[in-house]
Parts: C-alpha cells; sequence; structure tokens
C-alpha cells in the first residue's frame, strides 16, 4: 500500500486494524483512535482520495490503495494545508486530539462541496466527535477553508496567522 | 509591564503541530513498549472466589499476567486524595481487586503482551469465579441501606454535613410563601475524545523512572510514585503530553493503571504501555452528576428569599477516593448569586455499586445551579412574576462585595465571593436574547451561577531568557486544550517586552517544573498564570538590574521594549534581553552565542565579585503564586428553545451567554472554553446518560448508545463579557474553564418547562422522557 | 478493543468467494465493515474466517434493469447516494441513503451490506420491502432472488443461507409520491422509529424484529415494538402515528 506517497509492504497479521498498523507499524501518530467503532470520527484517513475510518477497515484490506493521513497534507516545513491553516485562524481546535479526524473529514466535504452551505457544513462534520469547542469554531473553519481553496496556491497558507 | 499581548485575540502556538498530525499523545510513545491490558469485573458487586490466569500466562505472547498476590502494594488501599473530618467512612479500593469487587469495571488483574491484541486474548483466558452479592445502584437505594456497598459502613454513608447559616426554621415558619421540591440529577461522564493512557520506562542505570501519563496532575503522580516505590522524586519523572481533553476525571491518584504501568515497566525492564478503549473508558473512569435534593423554601409576596432549606444524597459510588469536594462544592454553591438570609443544607455521601465519582467539569454546580434556578422559576410561577424579575428582586449588588456566604469552601476557606456585577450579567442577557420568537411551544430559560475559581493551594513557574533572546517558561500544570501554550506566553511576553512567538512554553513536564498542583476546578489562569507573571516579573527586575550597572542609571528608570532593557523614552540608550542573558552568567568558558562578553577579561561595570552576595546566574527566575481565597466568576446563559410536540425533538432557536472571569487574557480562548463548555451542557441536558441497569450493568457503554452531540445537535452560541476584576491576585483575573457547562441543565429545563407546559425536576431529559411528562405529569 | 484472531481469505472473484463459503466452518462475509468490523473490535463477533469481497473485480455496479435500478455487492452507499440511475429510477432510495450514517461511513458501507446485515431499524431494508424489490443471492449451489418480502427474517437475520453470498439488490423504480421520514436521537444515528412510503405503501423500520409493511390507514395494527433505552414500545407506536401523519401529508 502507498501510504503519503510512499510504499509500504503489507502488513502480516491480517487482524491489526489500519488505524493502528499506521500509527504503531508505520509511527504515523496522527491518526487518533478515540472508540474504534466508527463514531467518533479521530481515525479518519484518506482511501484513494475519499474520507473513511480506519479503525473498521483491516490493514491487509488497504493493499493495492493510496492512503492519505494528516501528516500527508502538507510537507514538514511546507505551508499548512488550506483546510488546516482555516482551523488554525478559526481556533478550530483546543487539544487538538479530534482535530486530524476533522480535517480529513473536512477535505473530503470540501471535495464534494466547494462551496457549501451552513447545513452542508453541519452534515459534513457531523460524523466527527470534539468535546472540546462545541462545534461553532469548527464550523467557522470548514467555511474559511472552503475560501483558502479558492486562493491559487502560491497564496495559500498566508492567512493572518 | 506593557500590555501589549494580554487581552489580545492572539491566536495560538501550540496548533501548527497538532494541525500537521504532529502532536505528541501518551499512546503515540511507543519505543518498544509491551502492551496491556486491564481484566475488569462484570459484576457490579461480587465475592471473588477464586482468580485464575494460568491459561493467560502460558498463552505465546503474554509476557506477564499481575493480579494482587503479585503487586508488593497488593493489599494497600489506594489515597484518600482529600481527607476531610467529615468522611468518617472514606473508603478505597486497592490496585486489583482480591477478594471484593464494587463496581462493573474494577480492575481484577493487569496483562502486559507483545501487544494489545494478544493481552486481550489473554483476557479471555482468566478464570475469574464470583459469587454476585446485592446490588446497591441509586442514590435513594445507597439512603434505604436495605443491603450495603461496604459491609462496615452503616447505612451506606460515606459522610455527612450540615451547615446553616442564620435561623431556617424560624425563618421559614415566618414566610409567607413555602414551597418543597425534589429536583434529581442523574450520573454523566465527562467523556473527552482521548482516553486514559499510561507508559513507563525504568532505567536501572540511572535508577529512573519516567512516565507518561494522560493525567491533568503529573505533579501529584510524581509525589505518589516516589512514596509507592521508594524512590526520591528526583528518580521519577512524570509528564503529561498533549492530552486529548481533560474535563476533571483524568485527575485521579491513583487509577490502578497508574501504579501497574510504572511497576511492570520497573518488573520486566522494558517500556510498558497501556491504553484505555472506549468501553472500558465508560466504567473504569470516574463519574459524576448522580444527586438528589429535597429542597424547602420560603419567601415573601415580592418574591424575595427568605430561607432556603436543601437536604441531598450525593451518589459516591463505590469508592471515596476523591473525598467530599463534590458535595461540599454543590452545599457551597446552591445560593449562587443571590442573597438567600437563612440557609440551611446538609447533605449525605452514599455509597453505591457503581463507578467512583470525582469532578467533571462543572464539579458539583450544575446540579447546585439547577435547585436554586429551578426554584426560582417556581416562585416566578407561583407569584405570576417575569422569570427575570424574580432573580432581579434577589441579586447580590455590586456594592455589597466582598459578600460573605458563610459555608464552608472546598479550600478549608469559607465561601466569601470577591467581585461581581450580578445585575448587569442579567440585563445584558436578558437584552441580548432579545424579543420571543413566534409560534407554538417555544418556551424561554434563564439560568445565572457563580462559580468558585481559582483554588490553591498554588503553583509556580520559571521563566529564562536564553542568550539567544528567546524566552522559555516552564509550569507544573499541564494542558488539555486551553491553549497554556499560549496564554503563558503572552503573560510572560508582555512583562518581558518581548513577542509571544518568542516564548516557548513547557506545562505538564516535572523535569521542567517540578512542583505544583494540576489542571482542575478553572484555577490554572488564576494559579499558574499568576505565577509566571511574577516569575517573568523578577526576571524583567533581574534584568533592569544588570543594564542599569551597564549603562549607569537607575534600574527604576528603565523599562522592557521590543525585546530591550532601555532607558523609558529613550530607545537608543538600551541593551538587548539577549545580551543581558549572557552578562547575567559571568562564565570562564565562552560557548558561542555571545558569551565572550561575560569572560573574565571583559570590562566589568562594577568592583566586587563576579557575583555579588545573593545574586544568582542566568537571566531566569522561579516564582509562585498562593491565592489568598476563590476568585468568582459569574454569569447568566438564557435560551429560546422549541419543543416539537409530538416527536419532542428539541430545537434551540437562541443561546445567549454573559460571561464574567474577570480579566480576559485572550478572547479567542475562553470564547472557546464557553462555546465548549455549552455544547457539553447541552449533551448533559439532552442527549447524554449512564443508564445503568438495576444490576449495576451500564446499559449504554458505547459512542453509538451515549449520545454525544454531533455540530447538529449543537446551535451557535453567542457570548457576550462583563469585566470585573479580582481584587485577589495581581493579573485580576478569574477561572472560565467550567463556567459554560454550568447553568445549560437548568436554562434548558426552564425552557423546555415553558414549551411543554410540564415542571421539569430532573437532568437528563430526552423526548422520550418528555413524551411521558406529558403523557403524565409528575 | 481489538478484533479476535481470525484466518483471512481475500477471494478475487464471485466463484472463489462462495467456494470459500461452502467450505469454511464458521465464516462471515466482510463487506464495507462498517458493522462487522465494530462487532470484531468489541469482540462481539469472532467468527473463525473472515472472507473479504473487497478484492472481487466488477463488484460494484449500479445500472439500470427491468425499469428498476441493480446495485452489486461491493456498491458503496456513497455511490448509490451521488449515482444518475438511483436519483432517475428510484429517488426514495436516493434520499434513504443519505440518511444512513454519515458521509464517510457511507463512503466504504455497501448498500447489500445494510441488506445483509438486517439491522431493524435500518432505512434500507424498509426502502427494498415498501417497493417489492429483491436480491439475488449465490452460492457454490448456484444463484437464487429472494424477495424482499421474503429476505428480512429477524433481528440481524436474512433468508441468507451462511454459504451465500449477496450479489445484488434490485430496486424498482420509485412511484410519486414518496417520503422517509425517520426519528433519530442525532443526526446519522440509527432511527427510533421511520417510515418509507411509496405511493399507497408503507414499510415501517425500528419497532419490529424486521421492517415490516403496515397499513396507512392503520398503521400500528399488530405492532408490537421493543423498547430500549431512547424509545419505549409506547413512544415508539407514537412516533409511528406521527411519522405516518407526516409521509401521507407530504
Ligand atoms: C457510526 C455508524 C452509524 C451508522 N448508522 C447507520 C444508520 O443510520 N442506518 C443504517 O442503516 N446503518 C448505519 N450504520 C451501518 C452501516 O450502514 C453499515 O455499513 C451497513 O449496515 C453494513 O454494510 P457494510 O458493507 O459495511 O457491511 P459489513 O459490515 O461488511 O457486513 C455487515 C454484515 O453483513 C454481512 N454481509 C455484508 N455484505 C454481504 C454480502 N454481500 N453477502 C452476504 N453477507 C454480507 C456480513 O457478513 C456482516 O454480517 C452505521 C454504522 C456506523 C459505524
Ligand atoms: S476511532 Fe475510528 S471512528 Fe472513532
Ligand atoms: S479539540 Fe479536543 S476533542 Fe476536539
Amino acid at each position: 500500500m502507498k501510504v503519503n506517497g510512499v510504499a509500504h509492504p503489507a502488513p502480516v497479521d491480517p487482524r491489526r486494524l489500519l488505524s493502528d498498523h499506521l500509527r504503531h507499524d508505520l509511527g504515523l501518530t496522527g491518526t487518533h483512535v478515540g472508540c474504534e467503532h466508527g463514531v467518533c470520527g479521530c481515525c479518519t484517513v484518506l482511501l484513494d482520495g475519499a474520507p473513511v475510518r480506519s479503525c473498521l477497515m483491516l490493514a491487509v484490506q488497504a493493499e493495492g490503495h493510496e492512503v492519505t493521513t494528516i501528516e500527508g497534507l502538507a510537507a514538514n516545513g511546507a505551508p499548512l494545508h488550506p483546510v488546516q491553516q482555516a482551523f488554525h485562524e478559526c481556533h478550530g481546535l483546543q487539544c487538538g486530539f479530534c482535530t486530524p479526524g476533522f480535517v480529513m473529514s473536512v477535505v473530503g466535504l470540501l471535495g464534494q462541496h466547494p462551496d457549501p452551505t451552513p447545513e452542508q457544513v453541519d452534515e459534513g462534520i457531523a460524523g466527527n466527535l470534539c468535546r472540546c469547542t462545541g462545534y461553532a469554531s469548527i464550523r467557522r473553519s470548514v467555511h474559511r477553508a472552503a475560501e483558502l481553496s479558492k486562493v491559487p496556491s502560491p497564496l495559500r497558507g498566508e492567512g493572518q496567522g | 509591564m506593557t500590555t501589549k499581548w494580554f487581552g489580545a485575540r492572539v491566536q495560538r502556538v501550540e496548533d501548527d503541530r497538532l494541525l500537521r498530525g504532529h502532536g505528541r499523545f501518551t499512546d503515540d510513545i511507543d519505543e518498544g513498549a509491551l502492551e496491556s491490558c486491564i481484566v475488569r469485573s462484570p459484576y457490579a458487586h461480587a465475592l471473588i472466589r477464586s482468580i485464575d490466569v494460568s491459561a493467560a500466562r502460558g498463552m505465546p505472547g503474554v509476557v506477564a499476567v499481575y493480579t494482587a498476590a503479585d503487586l508488593p502494594f497488593g493489599q494497600t488501599d489506594l489515597p484518600i486524595l482529600i481527607p476531610h473530618p467529615n468522611l468518617t467512612h472514606g473508603r478505597t479500593q486497592r490496585c486489583l481487586a482480591s477478594e471484593v469487587v464494587r463496581y462493573v469495571g474494577e480492575a481484577v488483574a493487569f496483562i502486559v503482551a507483545e501487544s494489545r491484541s494478544v493481552a486481550e486474548d489473554a483476557a479471555d483466558m482468566v478464570q475469574v469465579d464470583y459469587e454476585p452479592l446485592p446490588v446497591v445502584i441509586t442514590p435513594e437505594a445507597a439512603a434505604r441501606a436495605e443491603h450495603l456497598v461496604h459491609d462496615d459502613v452503616p447505612g451506606n454513608v460515606a459522610a455527612e454535613m450540615v451547615q446553616e447559616v442564620g435561623a431556617v426554621e424560624a425563618s421559614l415558619a415566618a414566610s409567607p410563601h413555602r414551597r418543597r421540591h425534589h429536583f434529581r440529577f442523574e450520573r454523566a461522564a465527562a467523556c473527552p475524545i482521548e482516553g486514559r493512557a499510561v507508559w513507563a520506562r525504568w532505567s536501572t542505570s540511572e535508577r529512573k523512572l519516567t512516565v507518561y501519563d494522560s493525567t491533568q496532575s503529573p505533579t501529584s503522580i510524581r509525589g505518589g510514585l516516589a512514596v509507592l516505590f521508594g524512590l526520591p522524586e528526583s528518580s521519577v519523572e512524570v509528564i503529561a503530553p498533549d492530552v486529548g481533553g481533560g474535563f476533571g476525571p483524568k485527575i485521579m491518584l491513583f487509577y490502578p493503571d497508574e501504579l501497574l504501568v510504572p511497576f511492570a515497566a520497573m518488573q520486566l525492564g522494558r517500556p510498558v504501555k497501556w491504553t484505555e478503549d472506549r468501553q472500558e473508558h465508560f466504567t473504569a473512569v470516574n463519574q459524576e452528576r448522580g444527586q438528589v435534593h429535597e429542597v424547602e423554601v420560603g419567601f415573601d409576596e415580592e418574591g424575595r428569599l427568605l430561607a432556603l432549606d436543601v437536604d441531598f444524597i450525593h451518589d459516591a459510588g463505590a469508592y471515596t477516593p476523591y473525598g467530599i469536594i463534590l458535595p461540599i462544592i454543590t452545599a457551597a454553591q446552591v445560593p449562587g448569586p443571590y442573597r438567600v438570609p437563612s440557609y440551611r443544607v446538609r447533605f449525605r455521601d452514599v455509597y453505591t455499586n457503581a463507578t467512583p465519582t470525582s469532578p467533571y467539569r462543572g464539579a458539583g454546580r450544575p446540579h447546585a445551579c439547577f435547585v436554586m434556578e429551578r426554584t426560582l422559576d417556581a416562585i416566578a410561577a407561583e407569584l405570576g412574576l417575569e422569570r427575570a424579575e424574580v432573580r432581579r428582586r434577589n441579586l447580590i449588588q455590586p456594592d455589597q462585595f466582598p459578600y460573605e456566604v458563610g459555608v464552608a469552601w472546598q479550600d478549608g476557606n469559607r465561601v466569601v465571593y470577591d467581585s461581581g456585577d450580578y445585575p448587569t450579567l442579567l440585563e445584558k442577557a436578558i437584552a441580548n436574547l432579545g424579543p420571543r420568537p413566534g409560534g407554538d411551544h417555544i418556551g424561554m430559560g434563564v439560568g445565572m451561577y457563580v462559580e468558585g475559581t481559582g483554588v490553591g493551594p498554588y503553583e509556580g513557574a520559571h521563566v529564562q531568557v536564553l542568550v539567544s533572546g528567546k524566552v522559555v517558561a516552564a509550569t507544573g500544570i499541564p494542558s488539555q486544550g486551553q491553549a497554556h501554550a499560549t496564554v503563558w506566553a503572552q503573560i510572560v511576553a508582555d512583562e518581558l517586552g518581548v513577542d509571544v512567538a518568542d516564548v516557548e512554553v513547557t506545562g505538564g513536564d516535572t523535569r521542567r517544573f517540578p512542583w505544583g498542583v494540576g489542571t482542575f476546578a478553572s484555577r490554572g489562569a488564576v494559579t499558574a498564570g499568576n505565577a509566571m507573571a511574577v516569575a517573568a516579573g523578577m526576571v524583567a527586575e533581574k534584568a533592569k538590574h544588570i543594564a542599569a550597572d551597564h549603562l549607569e542609571v537607575d534600574p527604576a528608570d528603565l523599562e522592557l521594549v521590543g525585546g530591550n532593557v532601555q532607558v523609558k523614552g529613550s530607545p537608543d540608550r538600551g541593551m538587548a534581553l539577549a545580551a543581558l542573558a549572557v552578562l547575567a552568567n559571568p562564565v570562564r568558558y565562552a560557548f558561542g552565542g555571545g558569551t565572550e562578553a561575560a569572560t573574565q577579561f571583559t570590562a566589568r561595570p562594577r568592583p566586587g565579585p563576579p557575583l555579588h552576595e545573593g545574586e544568582q546566574p542566568g537571566l531566569e527566575a522561579t516564582g509562585y503564586y498562593s491565592p489568598p481565597g476563590s476568585t468568582w466568576a459569574a454569569g447568566c446563559h438564557a435560551a429560546y428553545v422549541r419543543v416539537d410536540p409530538q416527536t419532542f425533538r428539541l430545537e434551540i432557536l437562541k443561546y445567549v451567554v454573559v460571561h464574567d472571569c474577570g480579566r480576559v487574557i485572550n478572547p479567542l480562548v475562553v470564547q472557546g472554553q464557553i462555546e465548549g463548555g455549552v455544547a457539553q451542557g447541552i449533551g448533559g441536558a439532552f442527549y447524554e446518560r449512564l443508564a445503568y441497569d438495576g444490576e449495576g450493568q451500564l446499559r449504554n457503554a458505547s459512542l453509538m448508545e451515549f449520545l454525544m452531540p454531533y455540530a447538529t445537535e449543537i446551535p451557535e452560541i453567542e457570548i457576550d463579557h462583563i469585566e470585573t476584576p479580582s481584587p485577589l491576585n495581581p493579573l485580576g483575573v478569574k477561572g472560565a474553564g467550567e463556567a459554560g457547562v454550568i447553568p445549560v441543565g437548568a436554562v434548558l429545563a426552564s425552557a423546555i418547562e415553558e414549551a411543554l407546559g410540564v415542571p421539569i425536576t430532573e437532568m437528563p431529559l430526552s423526548p422520550l422522557k418528555l413524551f411521558e411528562l406529558v403523557k403524565s405529569p409528575s | 478493543m481489538k478484533p479476535p484472531p481470525f484466518e483471512y481469505h481475500a477471494p478475487a472473484t464471485v466463484d472463489e468467494a462462495c467456494a470459500l463459503l461452502a467450505s469454511l466452518e464458521d465464516a462471515k462475509v466482510l463487506a464495507g465493515g462498517q458493522s462487522l468490523v465494530p462487532l470484531l473490535n468489541f469482540r462481539l463477533a469472532r467468527p473463525a474466517h473472515i472472507v473479504d469481497i473487497n478484492r472481487i473485480t466488477a463488484l460494484d455496479r449500479i445500472y439500470e434493469r427491468d425499469g428498476g435500478v441493480a446495485i452489486q455487492a461491493l456498491a458503496r452507499q456513497a455511490a448509490v447516494e451521488d449515482s444518475e440511475p438511483v436519483a432517475r429510477v428510484c429517488p426514495l432510495l436516493t434520499a434513504a441513503v443519505r440518511l444512513v450514517a454519515h458521509r464517510v461511513i457511507r463512503n466504504r458501507g455497501t448498500l447489500c451490506g445494510s441488506l445483509a446485515h438486517a439491522d431493524p431499524a435500518s432505512e434500507l431494508p424498509a426502502v427494498v420491502l415498501v417497493l417489492g424489490g429483491h436480491v439475488i443471492a449465490r452460492s457454490s449451489r448456484g444463484e437464487r432472488l429472494i424477495e424482499a418480502g421474503q429476505l428480512f427474517q429477524g433481528v440481524m437475520e436474512t433468508a441468507l443461507a451462511p454459504d451465500e453470498l449477496l450479489v445484488e439488490a434490485w430496486f424498482p423504480s420509485s412511484p410519486q409520491p414518496f417520503a422517509v421520514i425517520e426519528e433519530s436521537r442525532r443526526h446519522g444515528d440509527f432511527a427510533l422509529a421511520g417510515v418509507v412510503r411509496a405511493a399507497g405503501r408503507l414499510a415501517l423500520f425500528g419497532v419490529a424484529p424486521t421492517p415490516v409493511l403496515a397499513d396507512p390507514r392503520d398503521p400500528l395494527q399488530g405492532l408490537q415494538p421493543s423498547g430500549d433505552l431512547e424509545a419505549t414500545a409506547e413512544f415508539r407506536l407514537h412516533l409511528v402515528r406521527v411519522l405516518t401523519e407526516k409521509a401521507f401529508a407530504a
């Protein structure tokens, strides 16, 4: 499987969850685990570009697919991805535990609806739990991310942060 | 000191790391650690006849299996954290149960294996022979005491306490109006999105124990581990790295794993980690809120309170590790922002066969607020008054501070409100709420609260200017998302006249700052915030003195601006902090970074030895702040809701908050705390509950059934502030961490009651509950 | 919460999958995994073998046939949601699938998996029932068509034999007017009670061990819902009445 563009050998143990494989075998600990039953959304990653729950996939199932984790959105040292930048500008995170999952879901949401309505924003983030923010700042972040995503890429990441 | 940063909407410095997935939470730490799993009791109350771990021990991949018999501290009761004279029958559990289990989820055995999967396989093989005992599950049943949770605790009563201010019997007898009420709160769970986790390593060569723990109090854990293992505190390092939300229950010493993991690491000579899963989180982590209240109130024709008599039972769960702080807080906080001439409060803290309790954001206050606010709504209804009006008539006035309530507070002092302006909070909230929207089944709710914040005993901070001019600062308390790194940097930056970006903060790492208490009770800003100001102020003074010698001026004529110490008003006559950091440390060997300026052959501005008596090297200082008493934050929430009369779905049409936490350090952060608190309050009021059955089984131990709200359930919240600075601390700040959650239940109850026309006397609510209330109002 | 050990098989064709299902004791099909993997993680399911059908190629088609729309076993719920033929031929299904969980779950979960899983509170079984659709089951013994009315046998029990793979579900075109309305606690949750209307026909979900057809004029007839934490039997009956009224007022 390819993770963030890098090929990795197949995991050995078939019962290894993709979330655990990413975190503990590949050291990509940005993908978090909050429930292991599909409800919290912390473990959301992109599978061939679409957000999915990595806690509800066996790692062996990702063989032959492209997985993108939060670490793959912006290279080290490079400016933040527009969605990450928007979360920063709008105080869309507190403890940051839910954040990678939200960011990956929002990347998926904006792929589907580049100009989301408030209802689409609520629906788009309604598969992710956050216990800290009360969601208001996350909603603001999504709208801001939609704006930032339209800015041509050289300007990306140069928010007011 | 300047105030360039204090009060500004400074964006968070901790974000970049977290947004890139480079946060460091306890389970992210690996380093070849063995993994582990705890075997927990499936019974709420049972005798343990035998435990057979032989099959588990023999499994491939299993490294060790521990029961109480294998632990040197196996027969030791865990500590009572906050003893109190009224806690006459305090009981705590043992690390691993070997004789009796008293709640579902109590730890019985500990398995260390090459992976968590294997550890769970082995857990399935552990044979425990239980003999079930009768179960006591509600506070009412506990008080009836048909069965005992602890054989040696008569009546299941751990503690009882009665306090009286004024003469309640006489005042009630003389009151023109009297009412009685019964108010009930169910248990609730904080449910941070990151569960708990512990990682430990023992270095035999260095004789050093290193523990990463998703705790709210690493300094206390360090103290406890040092005592348990007979090590000097300097040989124990406890680090709370990034913590994925705490909300109270991550402060405990000890959860069994906090001992088992370090113990196993020492025994096995390999790092060991334990990461809780969501299922066990629901029963293994402390809960709160279960409380039943009998209330009698006396009032006059105008709706003025004359006497209030409250008698409540607090559901302690199976043990009382946290003492009786929760009922003490409720008892102290029932009167809230109102004048209650005669107040009597009695509580009994009773054992049940459920998970132990300890503070969860709000800690005793949501129930206290509910009791008072529901009572005021009832008075308004009886007298035909507006809900706001009855409150207006009873509020403590701005000229009455300091205001003494007369009951005991959680820090051992009496409750004295330091400052506030309650009438303005109410009037602003009502104004901001605006006119009632048109339509049927709409209700208005309002609720006010005070919150004792910033309890002691103290916190400390260390601040140092590096020879690069950058500043590092550290405190003992960790952050669970409250943006400490940003907020402390703002305080330090102002004191030192530097940019926030040049201040790097560490919290919750005993290697960097070993003393302190913890992050809880909305105390961080008051205690650690002021400690940061104290330490940074000391550094500023030191910088001025060194600069004064060199510039040959009076230190009093100097100021810290833009990374320099300069003569006031003359930017050209100054020295960089970086240079002063060099000069603060006279060296024999220059080590780069400009330190040649402090070697022995460079000119000195003054005679005598390089360090004068009483001076210390380095442009650094350690300072402490110990509050004389709590600071009292306050607020008013108001809402319009609509309840669908057919489906009983709740729609929050408008929700306003007016909040006073004294001087606001960073409005962005306070806004986030309030928005998050209100959401947690809404969850607790209408979606979440802990549903125990008669056997003490939690019937909804998953996020599928414990209905933590998503974005679709949480409305926008409109927030407004007033500032009545606290006179008790130099920064004038009060705590803000818990306020959002406190009145939400009371406000929604008030609004829903009006929308549906049925009395609401309990929490939490749900469509089902409302359906049943409408069918047959209690 | 880690899955118990199992043997993993990833057949490349339907025939291979059927052969495995025929030969293995205690095997479970793994499709989208959005129901099965949580059960594994809780160790509520402990199959000896997992037969992962995700490697089977050309089993994810959504196509029109016989005046309706056919959805193959690996068509994700999100693909159904976005499908033009589904929206045109069976807009009721488009509306219903949007009520299933959240988009991120639907990106992986399959429509056929929902039917095979047969959760009584699930929307999709009620849709295939109200429309009178069917599924096609394949095993090494052959292929058979199971009418929706015969498919759902009890709580998470279907007429599928352990060696059978559900390869395709067929939904007739939805008549006008239609409606799918449910009451759930949170957005995306399973319903406390729900109704699906297709012209004059009505199916209920969440109120019986299986989805059931009901008389729109007397939807409560014969219903004996069970109670749980969020809804008593009485509340469920009340909701059925309310939701049916709404569906037929639309
Ligand atoms: C947070 C969350 C919320 C959810 N909310 C809803 C909701 O509101 N409504 C709803 O309907 N569902 C809901 N679901 C369940 C989801 O829709 C599942 O995807 C669906 O029920 C099963 O489809 P799957 O492809 O994931 O099946 P799997 O999980 O792979 O399998 C489920 C069961 O069906 C069997 N199976 C699957 N495919 C076949 C086949 N082709 N042939 C034979 N047997 C098969 C499996 O052996 C297994 O027993 C939710 C899930 C989650 C995690
Ligand atoms: S960990 Fe995957 S959804 Fe919670
Ligand atoms: S920021 Fe803490 S859970 Fe979302």
